[in-house]
């Protein structure tokens, strides 16, 4: 990944007394984008009322339900509890990112090819939250149900249950579960 | 939210130096906690200090073979360090236990343990609660209170304090080091958190201005084996009902170290010094873990909804310290 520029937000007043507004800018999907916010705003809204990048869903706003899940220079992230601010200079990727053009992303693929929705009003935090998830595994990460004993070093195999534990900050409403599970089983493949 | 100014200092002085110039500033981490508690008006502050600047993030041995862990160094991070994994599986199995994996990354060892109560009466500003409002008191006492504490709460505050990190920490022998316009300090985790006696606003001994630089690890006693383990309402991404960590070394078919904490039931992570009195040396069997677990939740004082956390917690810390034992005996 290229180095990313960490400039600090333009936080002061000449007087020196910190102001509730930043400008800064952020990598998203690959292109530089410079923004002036209100301290106040979310990755989330940044997003979806300043780049209008809408495909990140607003669902709990609080952290509950994984629909805002962005990837936030490579890891995922729930982009509602992180301040726009916070992620200055950081490479952001949403789900309008994923895509080689028109060739979807091998997750994509998996979702439409299982079904692995009804409403899609979460998949676009689904399927952040799962492309993550195939990156962590690979890298040997480990999740609550990865037994302990296990050796730290190679990838852990993506069994069900590492599947439904590792995708448990995604919910959904509509209950699609069973074939999420199964779509990312076909991505990991 | 209340409108607030932010600053990103990059040495960990000039954060100190900022915090104690604005009154009511807060430090920023991973934010999972904090900004939600700004949404839901329960926080205000004029000024975020983001200290995610800091060199604060190392996870690396000490020279007496322990482990330290800086403050910003992520939930996800920790968990998955060959190091934690391997002698401090209590730690890293503690860490998977909470939240989800998108929170994991963002949040941090210091925001872990400075973490507020979910009591739903503190996150509600709308409601009376004598940890957010002193003195407009507590309905979670004759309210919902299914989640909150059995052990060591006051008439002023039932909250229970929601880190399954922090369990793991106390039992581990671990110590937060601290850094405030006086200087140094370094507080046992098992000390750090307070019961709310009649000051429930105060979560921990923390001072005005003092800034977690991160957490020491001892190193583990030799032939050690830990382990935590976690009930909830449901299989995953739900705060503890109950918990328990344990490090233990079997020799000869006795117990020698015996470390116990449990999670979920108090106000504080709950270092069991009772059952850890009647663990050592005794017979690594199931009659023992079984008095040991009684000796410390003989003290707990349920509430009308919450009885069922004290068998709840008897038998997880049976089954784990049993779990542990089978695992470590030397002779076996």
């Amino acid at each position: 990944m290229e180095p990313v520029d960490r400039t600090a937000p333009a936080g002061e007043t000449p007087e020196g007394a910190p102001e509730a507004v930043s400008t800064l800018t952020l990598r998203v999907n690959g292109t530089a984008r410079t923004l002036t916010v209100d301290n106040r705003t979310t990755l989330l809204d940044a997003l979806r009322d300043h780049l209008d990048l809408t495909g990140s869903k607003k669902g709990c706003d609080h952290g509950q339900c994984g629909a805002c899940t962005v990837l936030l220079d490579g890891r995922r992230v729930n982009s509602c509890l992180l301040l726009a601010v916070v992620c200055a200079g950081a490479s952001v990727t949403t789900v309008e990112g994923l895509s080689d053009g028109d060739r979807l992303h091998p997750v994509q693929e998996a979702f439409v090819a299982r079904d692995a929705l009804q409403c899609g009003y979460c998949t676009p935090g689904q399927i952040c939250s799962a492309v993550a998830l195939l990156h962590e595994a690979a890298d040997g990460q480990p999740s609550y149900v990865t037994p302990p004993e296990r050796s730290p070093d190679g990838p852990v195999s993506l069994t069900p249950e590492e599947i439904r534990e590792r995708m448990s900050g995604n919910i959904c409403r509509c209950g699609a579960y069973p074939n999420i599970v199964d779509a990312i089983e076909e991505a990991a493949r | 939210m209340k409108p607030f100014a932010y600053v990103r200092p990059e040495r960990t002085e000039e954060a100190i130096d900022r915090f104690a110039a604005q009154p009511g500033a807060r430090f920023l981490a991973g934010g999972t906690n904090l900004v939600d508690l700004m949404k839901l008006g329960v926080a205000g502050p004029p000024l975020l200090i983001d200290i995610n600047g800091l060199p604060l993030d190392a996870v690396e041995e000490t020279a007496a073979g322990g482990l330290h862990i800086g403050a910003t160094a992520r939930n996800s991070d920790v968990a998955a360090h060959p190091l934690v994994r391997v002698r401090y599986p209590a730690l890293s199995q503690a860490l998977l236990a909470g939240a989800s994996p998108q929170l994991r990354n963002a949040a941090t060892t210091g925001g872990n343990l400075l973490q507020r109560t979910r009591c739903p009466y503190f996150q509600d500003a709308s409601k009376p609660c004598n940890k957010r409002a002193p003195g407009s008191g507590c309905p979670a006492r004759e309210g919902v209170h299914r989640d909150l504490a059995v052990l060591g709460h006051s008439a002023h505050c039932v909250a229970t304090h929601p880190s399954d990190m922090a369990v793991a920490l106390a039992a581990l022998d671990a110590e937060v080091r601290l850094r405030g316009p006086a200087g140094e300090r370094t507080v046992p985790v098992a000390e750090f958190h307070r019961l709310p006696g009649d000051r429930p606003d105060r979560d921990t001994v923390i001072e005005d201005g003092e800034l977690i630089t991160g957490v020491t690890l001892p190193a583990p006693p030799s032939g050690a084996r830990g382990a935590y383990r976690k009930a909830r309402d449901r299989a995953s991404y739900a705060f503890a009902l109950a918990s328990v960590a344990a490090v233990l070394t079997v020799e000869d078919g006795r117990i020698g170290h015996a470390a116990l904490a449990f999670g979920g039931l108090a106000h504080k992570p709950w270092r069991a010094h009772a059952a850890e009195e009647v663990l050592r040396g005794a017979p690594a069997t199931a009659e023992t873990y079984r008095r040991a677990a009684d000796a410390e939740l003989a003290a707990a004082e349920p509430l009308r909804d919450n009885g069922f956390k004290v068998p709840l917690a008897r038998n997880l810390a049976v089954s784990v310290l049993h779990d542990l034992a089978s695992r470590t005996d030397t002779t076996g």
